[in-house]
């Protein structure tokens, strides 16, 4: 048999001894299967920053870690120009193993079987990675909450935009821009499912736009017949205005009074 | 050994000495005298004015009545049941007969017949014993014990197995640490599967939770730092078995484990005059601590408190933005019966 070159692999775990561990066990396998561990990580975002130096064929990812989680990680991981196949592991999560089991995502259940390490090794896909949208699904439900961050591409680079710093989101024709006090950032996703997603967070002023309700600082009439908003809202940190529909003038003036009444 | 078995719900003769007992009886008597209000004036208008002055006669028999049940309590206990009950209802009569007496000698108070005084302060006498026969019955330690042992706080899963992982990656590097994990993770788990009726020293329920960080920190690192404040008080006070380390539990899985540069959980343990006070604080990362798993470990101690002691014990929550912390307060009884 031709020597093949050894599998790149990174592992992310919050706990060391967790990343002790597979790294031994990968030692354990290395007559079977030739691994070289080029990096660990404490959580998805350090993992995203050592991969955008270093790229690697298989990332064995915690689901559930401080920061950002493993399956985020997944999510991010897919827009990659070659994305790496992720493992997950996890301990015992029940929304998560139910939500693999039933979209064919391969996991490992800690404490890590040596035998099913090596197997999950063996057989990893070549195929494009588990679908973004997917992934967010399945992270939403086993986190209760949306992603901390959104992608985005940047003349080849990735960079993450964390989602509390979002001031606003605006659909153009093609894009959808997310704005925050400092700049904007052009995103490949689709307003409603930002809306849902981030449903505690933002809300809709108008069909194109979300803004979140911490930014609202007023709203003001507009004059005369506008065609394009009914009226504006103000923000807080940034001189533009949002237009908002004559359906959600309404309900987004009500919140901004309930938030100064609090 | 101190049991759930001598707990005040449990005994057909209420124990008089307790708080919740006490306000039972105050309530009970009063509604009774309201009642007999209701029952004696002729129209809405005075039935106000008509309670007023019953109670004039009701609150200080009532007083003395507790008082004095209060005193003869543990020689009440030693008696057969209905003795006890006998007993207890020729000295509320008695009680009633003489001072209502008094009163008519004096002349102050309605010129009412005295046996008829007496007859109704037995009357009250023994509805107020029947409802805690009642009530005894319904708590049936057997039944109390069942649903205690359905309470018992569990260990959570995702401890368990990541505790495991720890210790199988310490074998072969660290096996003394490995050895010494193992040896905690089973005390841990003998306190679990043990009676929870059996009440256990607060010393050793603190030894536990020790044992418990010991093991999260294993797994954690530096990430989880514990600040414990243990004032001035008697470690072996008894207390319900696994108290503390529930909520220990949830302050490192809700407070310190989400965070990435983790965060320190407080103790706080007081003496405060006949209450003992503990305390578990836990900083949250910014998202509430309102997930289903930790509402349930605090609603299940929060019911244990009141099947060991009534109304005698109580659990607040104080959730702030950064900030979550769980005070329980507890009767100090050296020995309850």
């Amino acid at each position: 048999m031709p020597p093949e070159k050894p599998l790149k692999i990174l592992i992310v775990d919050d706990e060391p001894l967790a990343r002790e561990r597979l790294r031994v066990m990968l030692g354990d396998i290395a007559i079977q299967l030739a691994t070289e561990v080029v990096g660990e990580a404490g959580n998805g975002l350090e993992a995203l920053t050592f991969l955008r130096q270093y790229p690697v064929d298989v990332v064995l990812a915690d689901i559930r870690m401080p920061g950002m989680d493993g399956i985020e990680l997944a999510g991010h991981l897919g827009s990659f120009e070659k994305s790496p196949a992720v493992i997950f592991t996890t301990a015992y999560d029940n929304y998560a193993v139910q939500a693999f089991d039933l979209n064919a995502l391969d996991y490992l259940l800690k404490p890590v079987r040596t035998q099913r390490l090596l197997t999950a090794l063996q057989k990893i896909p070549g195929g494009p990675p588990p679908d973004a949208a997917l992934l967010s699904t399945i992270g939403r439900e086993v986190r209760g909450t949306g992603r901390t961050h959104l992608s985005c591409h940047e003349r080849g680079r990735l960079l993450l935009v964390p989602v509390s710093e979002v001031l606003y989101f605006k659909a153009d024709l093609k894009y959808v821009t997310a704005r925050t006090a400092e700049r904007e950032y052009l995103l490949d996703e689709a307003l409603t499912h930002l809306e849902s997603e981030f449903a505690e967070r933002f809300i809709r002023l108008h069909r194109a736009v979300l803004v979140a309700k911490s930014a609202l600082a007023g709203f003001e009439k507009a004059a005369g017949d506008d065609a394009e908003a009914y009226g504006w809202a103000l923000l807080r940190g940034v001189p533009e205005k949002l237009p908002v529909s004559r359906r959600l003038w309404a309900p987004a003036k009500a919140l901004v009074t309930e938030a100064r009444l609090l | 050994m101190t049991s759930i078995r001598h707990f005040p719900a449990t005994h057909p003769l209420p124990d008089w000495r307790n708080f919740g007992v006490m306000l039972r009886i105050l309530l009970g008597i009063n509604a009774l005298a309201l009642l007999a209000a209701l029952a004696q004036s002729p129209d809405l208008a005075g039935w106000l004015g008509r309670y007023v002055e019953l109670a004039a006669v009701v609150e200080p028999w009532l007083l003395l009545c507790l008082g004095l049940l209060a005193l003869l309590r543990d020689a009440l206990w030693r008696l057969p049941l209905r003795t006890g009950q006998a007993v207890v209802l020729l000295l509320t009569g008695g009680l009633a007969f003489g001072l209502y007496g008094y009163w008519q000698s004096l002349a102050v108070g309605d010129a009412g017949s005295v046996w008829r005084a007496a007859l109704l302060a037995l009357a009250a006498a023994g509805i107020m014993l029947a409802y805690f026969e009642l009530r005894s019955r319904a708590f049936f330690p057997a039944q109390a014990e069942a649903r205690l042992a359905a309470l018992n706080a569990r260990i959570r899963p995702h401890f368990l197995f990541n505790s495991l992982n720890a210790v199988l990656a310490l074998i072969r590097a660290r096996p003394q640490q490995a050895e010494e994990a193992l040896e905690s993770l089973s005390d841990l788990f003998r306190a679990a599967m043990r009676d929870p009726a059996e009440l256990v020293s607060l010393a050793d329920e603190i030894a536990l939770s020790k044992q418990y960080l010991e093991l999260e920190k294993l797994r954690l690192g530096e990430r989880l730092a514990v600040d414990w404040q243990i004032g001035a008080v008697s470690l072996d006070l008894p207390i319900p078995p696994l108290m503390l380390q529930p909520l220990l539990e949830n302050a490192v899985y809700h407070g310190i484990e989400p965070a990435p540069a983790g965060g320190t959980v407080r103790v706080s343990i007081e003496q405060r005059g006949a209450e003992l006070a503990i305390a578990i604080a836990n900083p949250t990362a910014g998202q509430l601590q309102h997930a289903a798993g930790n509402q349930m470990a605090v609603l299940n101690i929060r019911e244990r408190l009141a099947l060991y002691y009534d109304l005698e014990a109580r659990l607040e929550i104080e959730a702030g933005d950064h900030h979550y912390e769980v005070r329980i307060i507890l009767p100090c009884r050296q020995k309850s019966r």
